[in-house]
C-alpha cells in the first residue's frame, strides 16, 4: 500500500480528437489540502471525475484510497465525497431529508444518522431552516450543506469541484474554514478553483495549462521559483502560453 | 435492501413534493375517459343534402318529402343551382347534393327514362359511399311506389326486414369499447412518460452525479426508480377505473384480480421502457420527443382505434411486439367479454417476456459512469 | 445581432441529432402508419352465411354481397355455434342469417326476414359492417321491385367530388401536418423556453440588451423553419409515395400553414410564461394540447357526432380550423375565398394568445 491517497500516473483522456486529460501524474498525500487550478477548459473537471470513478480514463494509471479507478471504481466510492461544480443535492428536499438520504445510502446506522444530522444543523448554524427545502436556501448555505453532505460518512478523499462559485468573500471564508477543519482532521481535500488568494490557502497546488499540469508545488516555492509576488501572476503568466479556448 | 429503503424514501417524498406529477395522475385519467370516449364516434349518421329541385312538380317534391322524411337524411338547403350547392360542399355543410332537372317529371312520363344526378363530398369516402347508396336506394322506392312492378304478387315492394343482434355489446354502448382500451393506453402513457422524464431530470439538475459517487448498486437504483412509478401507474388505473364507473356506469364483467395483476406486470414492462429512453437521452426535450415518437407508434398500433385484424400484413407483424396491443386486448376481454387469467394466460406469458426484455435493456444501459 | 441569436439557436437545434432525427423522422413515421396501416374503411370483410335451404333468391342476395367491395363471402356454416366460433378466430365479421323458404315468402308472402349478426365486440366496425349490409340489401329489394338498374325508369349519375376513387386514405394528410405542427410549434418551443428559465440562463438573456421579445421570437425561429420542412416533407411524400392527386394551390398552403405555425408558437409562449418546470411544459402541451388537439381536429373522430357540447368546445380549438383549411386546400383543391373563415378565426386566434403571452411576459419582468 503507498503513503499516497490520490496517486496518477500519466492518465489521460480523450473524447474523439481532443484530448482533455493529458498525461498528467500527481500524488496527494493524506490530509493535504491540494488544489487543482487551471483555466476553463484547462482539463480540471475531467481529471477529477476520473478519480471519482464517474469516467473511465483513456490511458494511464490513478488509484485513489489505495483502489484503482479503473478496475475498483465501486470501492473508491465508499471512501470518497465528491461536491460538483453544480449544485446537486435535491432541491425539492429539506436539509434534514437530504443529509438523511446521503447518509443512509453511505451506510451510515440510524443513530449515527441522527447525530450527525444534528451535528451538521448545529455546526452550520441551520436550526432554523433545517426543515426547509434547499431551493429556498441562499446559495452560500446550498454550497455548505453540499460540503456537510459529501462528508457525511468521513471519507478519506473529498473533492471538490469550484465550491465557491459566486459567493461572497465572507461565506468563501466560512466555506475554507470547513475544509480546514476536516483536513485537520485527516481528511484529504482536493479542490479546484478559480479564486487565486483560494489558492494560497493550499498546502499545494497545481497549475493545468491545455490538459497537462504545468507547475506543481507548495504556493510559496511557485512564486520563489517564478519570482513573482503572488499566485495569480504564476497562473497569469501560463495561462497566457494555451493554446485552448475556455467555454 | 437497506439501501433501497432510504431510496424509497426519497424518491416518495419528491413525488409529494411535486405537483405536476400529482396533478397528472388525476387530470390524465379523466380528461382521457371522459373526452375520447364521447368523441369518438364513428357511426355515420345525420347526412346533410341539398335538394335542388329545378322541376318544381309534384313528382319532384313527393321524392323531396321521402328523402326529408327519412332517418337516413336531413335536408339542409335547398339551393337555386347545382353552383349554389356547391358553394355549401365547400364550406362543408352539406355531404350531398341531389339534383332534380328541369322537365324531370314530364321526360320520365312522356319516354319512361329520366335521370337524375347526385354529387357527394367525397373527401370522407366512407361517408360519400353510404350517403350515396342510401340516396339509390331511396329513389328505386321511389320509382317503384311511382311503377310497381308487375313482377311480384301484391304489386308492392317485397319487404326484407332485416334485424340485427348483438352479442358482446348489447346496446352498442361505444364507451364500453372505448373506455378499456383508454384505460390500457393511459396507463402505458402514465408509465412511460413520468418514468423517462424523471431520471433525465435527475440528469439535467446533476443530482444523478451526485448518485453515481456514492456507492449505491445499480440494481438498487433502477429499483428505486421502477417502484414509485409501478405503484403510480397502478393508481392511475385504479383512479381510471372510478372515472369509468361514475362517468359510464362501466365494471368489468371478469375479475379486478386478473385487471391488476396484468397491470403490474405491464407496467413493470412500461417503466423498463421508460427507464430505456431515459438512459438514451441527456435532456428532457430529448425524452420527451423520443417518448412522444414511441408512444404514438404503441397506441396507434395498439388496435385502440382501428382493429389490428384489418391493418396490412407488415403492421400486424409489428402490432405483434407491441405491447400495449396485448394490454388492450385483455382490459378490453375482461370488461367485455369477462375473460379469466386463464384465459389470458398465453398473453401473460408474453407480458412478462417484454418487462423482461426491456428491464434487462434499462439495466444494461444505465451506466454509474461515461466510458 | 438577432440573426446572430437566432444562428446560435439554430445551431443548437441542429446540433441535437438524436432530437432532429426523430422531429424529421415523425412525419415519414406517422404518414406511412395513417396512409398505410391504419384505415377506418372497412373494406372485405369477411362474411358467412347460414342458409339451410337455399334458393334462388338467397344465393343471390350472398352473391350480390360477395361482390360489392365491402364484404368477401368465407363459408357457410350451421348454427349460431359455428357463428361463434368464427368471431371468436376473428375469421368473420358479419353473418347472415336466412330464414327456410327465404324466395317462397319474398315471392308470396311480400315480406319475410333476414338476420344481420355482426361481431360487436368492436362496435365500431360492427355498426359500419351491418349498415353497408343493410343498404346492400334495400338495394337488393329495391331493384327486385323495379328491375335491374339502367333497364328503365330514373337513372341516377352519381358524381363523387374532390375523391372520386373514393379513398379514405387522403383525409389524413392534412390531419397528420396539423398534430405535428402543434407539436413542433408548441410542445417544443415551450419545453425549450422553460429549460432556460429552469436553468436560469433566460435571466442572464433577459438583462443582454437584446429585446426580451427577441429572445423568444430566436428561439422560436428554429422551430418554425422545422415546422415548414416538416410540412415539405409531407407533401413530398404525398405527391411522390402516394400519389395524391395535385392541383392543390401549394403557395397558400404553405402561407396558411406558417399561419397555424404562429398560432402555436403563440400557444407555446403562453405556456412557457405560465409554468416554471419543463416537466409541467411538457405535461400541460401533452394533456391540455395534443389530446384536444386529436379529438377535436375532425380529422380522427367526425365533430359532427359530437355531442353538442363537445361540438361547441372544438370551436375554440386551433387544430379544427387549421384542419379544415388544410383539408379544403389539398384535398377539396379550393382556393383562398372558400377558406377565409377558418383563416379569420386563426388569425384572431394568435392575435389574442399573443397578447395574453405578452401580457404575462411584462407581469414577470
Amino acid at each position: 500500500m503507498s503513503e499516497w491517497v490520490i496517486e496518477a500516473e500519466q492518465l489521460t483522456r480523450r473524447f474523439g480528437d481532443f484530448t482533455a486529460v493529458d498525461n498528467i501524474s500527481l500524488q496527494v498525500a493524506p490530509g493535504e489540502i491540494f488544489g487543482f487550478l487551471g483555466a476553463n477548459g484547462a482539463g480540471k473537471t475531467t481529471a477529477m471525475r476520473i478519480f471519482c470513478g464517474l469516467l473511465e480514463p483513456t490511458s494511464g494509471r490513478a488509484r485513489v484510497a489505495g483502489f484503482d479507478a479503473m478496475s475498483e471504481a465501486e470501492k473508491i466510492k465508499q471512501q470518497i465525497g465528491y461536491m460538483s461544480q453544480k449544485f446537486s443535492l435535491y432541491g425539492k428536499l429539506t436539509v434534514k431529508e437530504n443529509i438523511r438520504f446521503f447518509a443512509g445510502i453511505y451506510g451510515l446506522s440510524r443513530r449515527e444518522l441522527k447525530e450527525k444530522s444534528a451535528e451538521i444543523v448545529d455546526r452550520l448554524g441551520l436550526a432554523s431552516s433545517a426543515d426547509k427545502q434547499v431551493d429556498e436556501l441562499p446559495l452560500g448555505w446550498k454550497q455548505r450543506i453540499s460540503f456537510a453532505v459529501a462528508t457525511v460518512h468521513k471519507p478519506k478523499v473529498v473533492f471538490l469541484d469550484e465550491p465557491t462559485g459566486g459567493v461572497d468573500p465572507i461565506v468563501r471564508r466560512q466555506f475554507w474554514d470547513m475544509i480546514y477543519e476536516s483536513a485537520a482532521s485527516g481528511m484529504t481535500v482536493f479542490v479546484t478553483t478559480h479564486y487565486m488568494d483560494e489558492a494560497e490557502y493550499c498546502d499545494r497546488i497545481s497549475i493545468m495549462v491545455d490538459g497537462a499540469i504545468a507547475v506543481m508545488g507548495k504556493p510559496a516555492e511557485l512564486c520563489a521559483q517564478h519570482g513573482v509576488a503572488t499566485i495569480e501572476d504564476v497562473f497569469v503568466s501560463l495561462a497566457r502560453k494555451a493554446t485552448r479556448q475556455g467555454d | 435492501m437497506r439501501n433501497l429503503i432510504y431510496i424509497l424514501q426519497k424518491e416518495f417524498l419528491l413525488i409529494f413534493r411535486d405537483r405536476t406529477i400529482l396533478r397528472l395522475i388525476f387530470i390524465m385519467p379523466v380528461m382521457q375517459l371522459l373526452l375520447i370516449p364521447l368523441a369518438a364516434d364513428y357511426e355515420v349518421k345525420h347526412i346533410s343534402i341539398a335538394v335542388v329541385d329545378q322541376d318544381h312538380s309534384s313528382e319532384s317534391q313527393r321524392l323531396v318529402q321521402k328523402v326529408g322524411a327519412s332517418n337516413y337524411f336531413r335536408i339542409v338547403a335547398t339551393p337555386a343551382d347545382y353552383a349554389e350547392a356547391t358553394r355549401l360542399v365547400e364550406a362543408g355543410r352539406t355531404d350531398l347534393i341531389l339534383t332534380i332537372p328541369p322537365h324531370f317529371s314530364r321526360v320520365l312520363a312522356t319516354t319512361g327514362h329520366a335521370s337524375l344526378q347526385l354529387a357527394a363530398d367525397a373527401v370522407n369516402g366512407v361517408r360519400a359511399g353510404l350517403g350515396t347508396t342510401y340516396a339509390l336506394a331511396m329513389v328505386r322506392e321511389f320509382q317503384s311506389e311511382l311503377h310497381p312492378s308487375p313482377k311480384l304478387a301484391g304489386g308492392g315492394v317485397p319487404l326484407i326486414e332485416v334485424t340485427t343482434a348483438s352479442w358482446y355489446n348489447p346496446h352498442v354502448y361505444y364507451p364500453a369499447f372505448m373506455v378499456p382500451g383508454l384505460l390500457a393506453v393511459l396507463v402505458t402513457m402514465v408509465g412511460a412518460f413520468l418514468s423517462s422524464l424523471n431520471i433525465v431530470q435527475e440528469k439535467e439538475a446533476g443530482t444523478i452525479e451526485q448518485i453515481n459517487v456514492t456507492p449505491i448498486r445499480k440494481y438498487e437504483f433502477v429499483l428505486g426508480k421502477l417502484i414509485p412509478f409501478w405503484v403510480l401507474g397502478l393508481l392511475s388505473i385504479t383512479i381510471g377505473m372510478v372515472v369509468a364507473k361514475l362517468a359510464f356506469g362501466l365494471w368489468p364483467a371478469g375479475s379486478f384480480l386478473t385487471i391488476y395483476v396484468f397491470a403490474a406486470l405491464y407496467l413493470v414492462g412500461v417503466l423498463g421502457i421508460g427507464l430505456f429512453i431515459s438512459t438514451l437521452t441527456d435532456t428532457q426535450q430529448q425524452a420527451t420527443l423520443l417518448s412522444f415518437f414511441i408512444m404514438m407508434i404503441f397506441v396507434l398500433l395498439s388496435g385502440l382505434y382501428t382493429p389490428i385484424e384489418s391493418m396490412p400484413r407488415w403492421a400486424q407483424h409489428i402490432a405483434a411486439f407491441n405491447p400495449p396491443s396485448y394490454f388492450v386486448e385483455v382490459i378490453r376481454g375482461v370488461y367485455i367479454k369477462g375473460s379469466t387469467l386463464r384465459d389470458l394466460l398465453p398473453t401473460l406469458i408474453r407480458l412478462a417476456g417484454f418487462a423482461l426484455v426491456f428491464n434487462t435493456l434499462a439495466v444494461w444501459s444505465y451506466r454509474k459512469r461515461s466510458s | 445581432m438577432f440573426f446572430a441569436f437566432v444562428r446560435k439557436e439554430g445551431k443548437h437545434v441542429l446540433r441535437d441529432r438524436r432530437s432532429l432525427l426523430i422531429l424529421l423522422g415523425l412525419p415519414v413515421v406517422m404518414m406511412t402508419l395513417f396512409g398505410f396501416a391504419l384505415s377506418n374503411e372497412v373494406k372485405n370483410s369477411n362474411f358467412i352465411v347460414v342458409d339451410r335451404v337455399p334458393d334462388a333468391e338467397s344465393i343471390a342476395l350472398t352473391a350480390r354481397l360477395d361482390e360489392s367491395r365491402y364484404f368477401t363471402f368465407v363459408g357457410k356454416v350451421r348454427d349460431e355455434a359455428e357463428i361463434q366460433s368464427y368471431f371468436r378466430r376473428g375469421a368473420a365479421r358479419l353473418a347472415l342469417v336466412f330464414p327456410a323458404g327465404f324466395d317462397h315468402e319474398m315471392r308470396h308472402l311480400g315480406h319475410s326476414q333476414l338476420r344481420l349478426i355482426a361481431d360487436d365486440s368492436d362496435p365500431n366496425t360492427a355498426n359500419t359492417v351491418s349498415s353497408y349490409a343493410s343498404v346492400i340489401i334495400a338495394q337488393y329489394q329495391a331493384e327486385l321491385a323495379s328491375g335491374p338498374p339502367g333497364s328503365g325508369g330514373i337513372s341516377v349519375e352519381a358524381r363523387m367530388l374532390y375523391n372520386p376513387q373514393l379513398k379514405s386514405s387522403y383525409m389524413f394528410v392534412p390531419g397528420v401536418m396539423t398534430l405535428i405542427i402543434m407539436l413542433l410549434g408548441a410542445m417544443m418551443t415551450s419545453v425549450s423556453i422553460v429549460r432556460e428559465k429552469e436553468r436560469g440562463t433566460m435571466e442572464v438573456l433577459l438583462v443582454s440588451p437584446m429585446n426580451p421579445l427577441m429572445v423568444i421570437t430566436g428561439k422560436a425561429v428554429p422551430y418554425m423553419l422545422l415546422c415548414l420542412v416538416d410540412v415539405l416533407i409531407i407533401l413530398l411524400l404525398s405527391y411522390g409515395v402516394l400519389d395524391m392527386p395535385g392541383g392543390a394551390n401549394i403557395p397558400l398552403l404553405i402561407a396558411e400553414s406558417t399561419l397555424f405555425i404562429l398560432t402555436t408558437l403563440a400557444l407555446g409562449l403562453v405556456i412557457s410564461n405560465a409554468v416554471q418546470q419543463q416537466q409541467t411544459a411538457m405535461f400541460v402541451s401533452l394533456v391540455g394540447l395534443l389530446m384536444p388537439s386529436l379529438v377535436f381536429s375532425g380529422f380522427m373522430f367526425p365533430i359532427e357526432n359530437m355531442p353538442l357540447p363537445l361540438q361547441v368546445i372544438s370551436h375554440v380549438v386551433p387544430t379544427r380550423w387549421f384542419y379544415q383549411i388544410a383539408s379544403s386546400i389539398m384535398i377539396k383543391h379550393l382556393g383562398f375565398a372558400a377558406v377565409i373563415k377558418p383563416t379569420l378565426v386563426l388569425v384572431g386566434m394568435t392575435l389574442a394568445l399573443l397578447m395574453v403571452s405578452w401580457r404575462t411576459f411584462k407581469q414577470r419582468l
